[in-house]
């Protein structure tokens, strides 16, 4: 290891060294550049190459000293990748929370026991920025420099699948708490689903159905109207699902409206909504649009009910929308006022925590974690592939988000989804919604 | 005795064998670490990845630094050559069966993306400066949000399951392969009209330089590298979506460019170095790894303000570097200035590079 | 598409809301591009920040509204001049790319730090009592008012520092020539300072507006919104007040009627298209004159 730095280190200091006698193309004196004095090196040069060298060595350094760290004993590690920078960096900071209560509660009540012998548990979170290429650098980071048995997450598709692939390649067990995207589990060239990657949260086309089932039969409602983020892959495939689900039902779409992200206003949506006269209207938006599009609707004169999707239940709804996604309904993983035990405990830890109530991405990435650890303490031996059979051999794990299970073959869980009505700016529990 | 071993020293670097001798180093070194993993995947990974950066802000220079344009497009070509060689290698081309067809896809993609280019250079014979900013910015909206409206080909949702590819060796030849192709192009009589454009248009076009021709075919050549390294990003991946080639994309490039040095192949190589190697080193487990020599009493209130947080420090951190590197080397860190090995023999002289006494009686009479 | 006459009213209220505030924006564009020929890419962050600082002022010092747009415009004119004097006054001399790199890299600072205080999108508490008359058919809403007739005040108020004031003809005397009129006596350091001050005051002023119309504000909603109020500024005619308004007003027109005609998918394919047809047949802009270069 040491020779490879070396050899590095080396080839980094020749190119660094070479330059010091360059010139500089003498056609430019006319106005690019003004300062600089041919061949000498003045002591902004000398700073220069200076300040690269110690940039190669202390690159070298970090070489040796990633690569070298010792094993403690006695410690697992579970690698989690969030977004904390990037254009969702609220999904990063719910998940990263929930994650390291989970952590610290393990490890507060005495860590966790594989095969006989007892472990504290390690976190090791990493940022990916929301960007695929980080994310698979991150997960390779994980895997083959940190070691981590586990990972969990990326949250957004975006990131998930090429993280899944990562860990595909390599053999080790990558749940994801929050991407709804179908193509993260499964193999896309031969179709068939990934052995070491799942997922804890319930798919798109199951909420799609859901919600067209809802609507049509206990709202009985006929004409809906759409709009949604064409730039986003969960909202628009909710939408075209949705779609295709309610007009086998009898229902019909009479406006299918698109926005961009980053998109602040949607008065020309809303007005052409408005006049096709629709029933209900879908808004598979994540909750900060929401609040603005009810809003404008609403001050617009639309009084329709809106129908919402997953990416609506944080408590930081109501807030955003000022009353005006009352008598809405969204589908959610759990319902609080009905909340199980299991989901009481989860909430008031994190609101002693942190402060807030926990949001759905936080609350999948504490099942994630508990399903994880599960999995661990039913593992034959602390290694990869003893944790990933574990893990599809879950017959039944209770979850804040309801009971979960694997069947043998998938990495989707197999789970119900409730849905939810917000009454006086509280979510209420409507009826729950079995696959 | 200095100045002896200084005069060997400039005389090994002055030898003809260097540059061949180091690329041959190179490729070899890259298929040991591929083939024997001396180094492990994460290592590996962002390797290449500072191979395809490499590629990206060399052919950014060429336009921005070179030519003295102000394109906003480099993410909207990257992406192009993504989707086209991604589409031929997964529903045109066997390449399961032919691995060797995969340079194929690549080659191709980068065609179809020069062809942008040249749908680029177009507006640029009527618009310079900050509006052609505005041109290629819209560009690279139109072909976003073409690639999110057309769902044959994914749509947002962006194509998956690309076959993974791309390796280090390959990665290290095609980056050899396109820096050798854009300095000659720099050093060639194009390369000239380019650095005269960027001078003064209008007295370039009085002095015969076709920069008509000369914009064409520099806006087509850095289209077709970037459209290569949109290629092998895709291959690497294996997963491509609209969102990722976006506004943040084209300034993470013109950064590299820019904080490297503009008007400069090394410099690209160095600002596209610095900027993929310090993003993956300021990770909070990498630093904390780093320093986990020091003594407890200081780590610890280090790691818990400090290291623990890196995750979104560092991209406070980066940008407020940026700006520093601005203020102290407007032009970039090797802004104008060349590695000796790039500059052909013929040119050295022009470059006052030569400093060897006694080699040519000329030189010591040149005050360059 | 059979619309009435109520519909598309309706659509030139909104589109005349949201290009007011792109034209507070693009003025400050223009006002530093005309004196300093830089593009201040920081200037769509600046806007966020503005309203960050109306969502902090209202949250905490639960002020009244007029207080809470002082205070912002005050505050965000002070940031403008800090970014000013730290970042672009050192690099007046260096290449013209340098200067935006740099306009870039503080933008960057300025999201990822307000990322780091504000991770998640908050809510800004309403300023002000919102009415919504129907007249017509046509849903007019007090807020929508409000907007437009403060920007339009704003603007007229820029208009005449700029046309009567001396510090307006000092402005414009460094957009004709800089080299000569320090020659006059005009300190040419603080008449740039007050035109950044001036600028950044007025996107402090478009962000709280913009939080009074859409309540919901994150750290990285600077970045379209700077970039379409630059593209505005350009259309119109990048360096003149008038043009950048003119500028805006269209862009917000285009957008909404794109979207009131065809399938709101297209709506970025037809804008830009739109716009980049325009530079192409008329490089200067709108209301910009060609400039004259010396051979």
């Amino acid at each position: 290891m040491k020779g490879r730095v070396l050899i590095a280190v080396a080839f980094g200091l020749l190119a660094l060294n070479c330059p010091s006698r360059a010139g500089k193309l003498q056609f430019y004196n006319t106005r690019m550049d003004q300062s600089d004095s041919v061949g000498q090196q003045s002591p902004m040069k000398k700073q220069l190459s200076l300040f690269l060298n110690f940039l190669v060595l202390s690159a070298a350094i970090a070489l040796i000293g990633c690569g070298a760290r010792a094993p403690k004993e006695q410690v697992i590690k579970i690698g989690a990748i969030v977004e904390l920078t990037g254009d969702m960096p609220a999904v990063g900071a719910s998940s990263r929370n929930a994650a390291e209560l989970a952590v610290a509660t393990l490890n507060r009540a005495g860590g966790i026991t594989i095969a006989g012998k007892q472990y504290r548990v390690e976190l090791v979170t990493e940022d990916n920025g929301a960007k695929p290429d980080q994310s698979a650098a991150v997960a390779n980071k994980l895997i083959t420099q940190d070691e981590v048995i586990a990972i969990v997450g990326p949250n957004a598709s975006l990131g998930a699948i090429p993280a899944a692939e990562i860990a595909e390649a390599n053999r080790t067990l990558l749940i994801t708490p929050w991407s709804t995207n179908p193509k993260t589990t499964m193999n896309t060239a031969s179709g068939a689903p990934k052995q070491y990657v799942f997922r804890a949260c319930f798919t798109d086309p199951f909420e799609g159905r859901v919600l067209a089932g809802f609507i049509t039969g206990q709202l009985g409602a006929k004409r809906a109207a759409v709009l949604y983020d064409v730039a986003s892959e969960a909202p628009k495939s909710q939408a075209e699902l949705f779609r295709q689900t309610f007009e086998k039902l009898g229902g019909s779409v009479v406006a299918f409206e698109t926005y961009t992200t980053g998109d602040r206003d949607f008065s020309a949506q809303l007005t052409k909504i408005q006049s096709a006269k629709p029933d209900v209207i879908f808004l598979p938006a994540y909750y900060n649009d929401v609040g603005l599009i009810a809003q404008q609707a609403r001050r617009q004169g639309i009084t329709q009910t809106l129908i919402g999707s997953d990416a609506w239940s944080s408590p930081e709804l109501v807030k955003m929308s000022q009353g005006s996604v009352e008598g809405s309904y969204f589908v959610n993983h759990y319902a609080t006022d009905i909340a199980t035990p299991t989901a009481r405990e989860f909430i008031a830890a994190y609101q002693q925590k942190y402060g807030k109530t926990p949001d759905d991405v936080a609350a999948l990435t504490y099942d994630a974690m508990g399903l994880l650890f599960h999995a661990l303490k039913a593992a034959a031996a602390p290694e990869r592939q003893a944790v990933r059979d574990a893990m599809a051999a879950i017959a039944g794990y209770p979850g804040v988000t309801g009971d979960i299970r694997f069947v043998p073959g998938s990495g989707d869980p197999v789970k119900s989804a409730v849905i939810m009505q917000v009454k006086s700016g509280q979510f209420a529990w409507v009826t729950n919604a079995v696959p | 005795m200095i100045a002896a071993l200084k005069q060997q020293w400039q005389r090994a670097l002055d030898a003809r064998w260097l540059v061949p001798c180091l690329l041959v180093s190179g490729l070899v070194l890259a298929f040991a670490i591929a083939h024997f993993g001396l180094l492990n995947n994460y290592v590996q990974l962002v390797l290449i990845y500072v191979g395809i950066n490499i590629i990206l802000a060399t052919s950014l220079n060429l336009v921005n630094g070179y030519m003295g344009e102000f394109s906003l497009a480099h993410a909207g070509f990257m992406a192009v050559g993504a989707y086209s060689s991604a589409l031929l290698s997964m529903k045109v081309l066997p390449v399961a069966a032919h691995p060797a067809l995969f340079h194929l896809a690549v080659l191709a993609g980068g065609l179809v993306t020069a062809l942008l280019g040249l749908l680029v250079a177009l507006p640029s014979f009527k618009v310079r400066g900050d509006y052609l900013a505005i041109v290629t910015l819209a560009f690279l909206m139109i072909v976003k949000s073409a690639l999110e409206n057309i769902d044959a080909i994914g749509g947002p949702r962006g194509i998956s399951g690309i076959p993974r590819l791309t390796t280090l060796p390959w990665v290290f030849c095609w980056t050899v392969a396109l820096l050798w192709l854009i300095r000659n192009f720099v050093y060639s009589c194009y390369g000239r009209g380019v650095l005269a454009i960027r001078e003064d248009e209008i007295a370039s076009d009085l002095m015969s330089v076709n920069t008509r021709r000369v914009k064409v075919l520099a806006f087509m050549l850095s289209a077709f590298c970037a459209g290569i390294a949109g290629a092998l990003f895709a291959h690497l991946l294996q997963f491509i979506s609209p969102r990722v080639f976006d506004v943040v994309k084209t300034t993470e490039i013109l950064i590299m460019v820019y904080l490297g040095g503009i008007a400069s192949i090394g410099g690209s190589i160095l600002g596209a170095a610095l900027y993929t190697l310090l993003l993956e080193l300021l990770r909070p487990s990498t630093v904390a790894g780093l320093l986990s020599w020091l003594p407890a009493v200081v780590f610890d209130p280090l790691n818990d303000y400090f290291i623990r947080h890196l995750g979104v420090l560092r991209m406070i951190i980066m940008p407020l570097a940026l700006v520093l590197v601005m203020l102290f080397w407007p032009r970039g860190i090797l802004g104008l200035r060349e590695f000796r090995g790039f500059i052909p023999r013929r040119d050295r002289r022009a470059h006052g590079a030569t400093r060897l006494k006694g080699t040519d009686a000329h030189d010591a009479a040149d005050s360059h | 598409m059979t619309q009435s006459g109520v519909y598309w009213l309706q659509q030139i209220l909104n589109a005349l809301q949201l290009g007011s505030i792109y034209a507070l924006i693009a003025l400050g564009y223009s006002m530093v591009y005309g004196i300093l020929t830089m593009i201040n890419f920081a200037h769509g962050d600046v806007f966020m920040v503005g309203a960050f600082i109306c969502f902090l002022a209202a949250t905490l010092l639960k002020l009244p509204f007029v207080l809470t747009l002082l205070i912002t415009m005050t505050a965000s004119a002070g940031l403008g001049v800090l970014i000013e004097r730290l970042a672009y006054k050192p690099l007046r001399n260096a290449p013209h790319v340098s200067a935006i790199i740099t306009a870039l890299g503080v933008g960057l600072f300025l999201e990822n730090l307000t990322l780091a205080f504000y991770p998640y999108p908050q809510h800004v508490p309403p300023l002000l009592h919102n009415v919504t008359w129907q007249l017509g058919g046509v849903a007019l809403s007090s807020l929508q008012l409000i907007v437009i007739s403060l920007s339009l005040t704003l603007m007229l108020v820029l208009d005449y520092v700029v046309r009567r004031t001396p510090v307006g003809v000092a402005m414009r005397a460094i957009s004709w020539d800089k080299t000569s009129v320090p020659l006059m006596g005009v300190p040419v350091n603080l008449i740039i300072s007050i035109t950044f001050a001036i600028g950044a005051g007025l996107a402090g002023a478009a962000g709280t507006m913009y939080s009074l119309a859409y309540p919901v504000i994150d750290p990285y909603m600077g970045i379209m919104v700077g970039w379409k109020a630059f593209i505005a500024a350009v259309v119109g005619g990048i360096g003149t007040i008038r043009g950048a308004v003119i500028g805006a007003f269209i862009l917000g027109g285009v957008e909404i009627m794109v979207v009131a005609l065809l399938p709101s998918t297209y709506r970025d394919l037809v804008v830009f298209s739109l716009l980049l047809t325009l530079i192409v047949i008329r490089p200067h802009g709108i209301l910009g004159s060609p400039r004259v270069q010396k051979v």
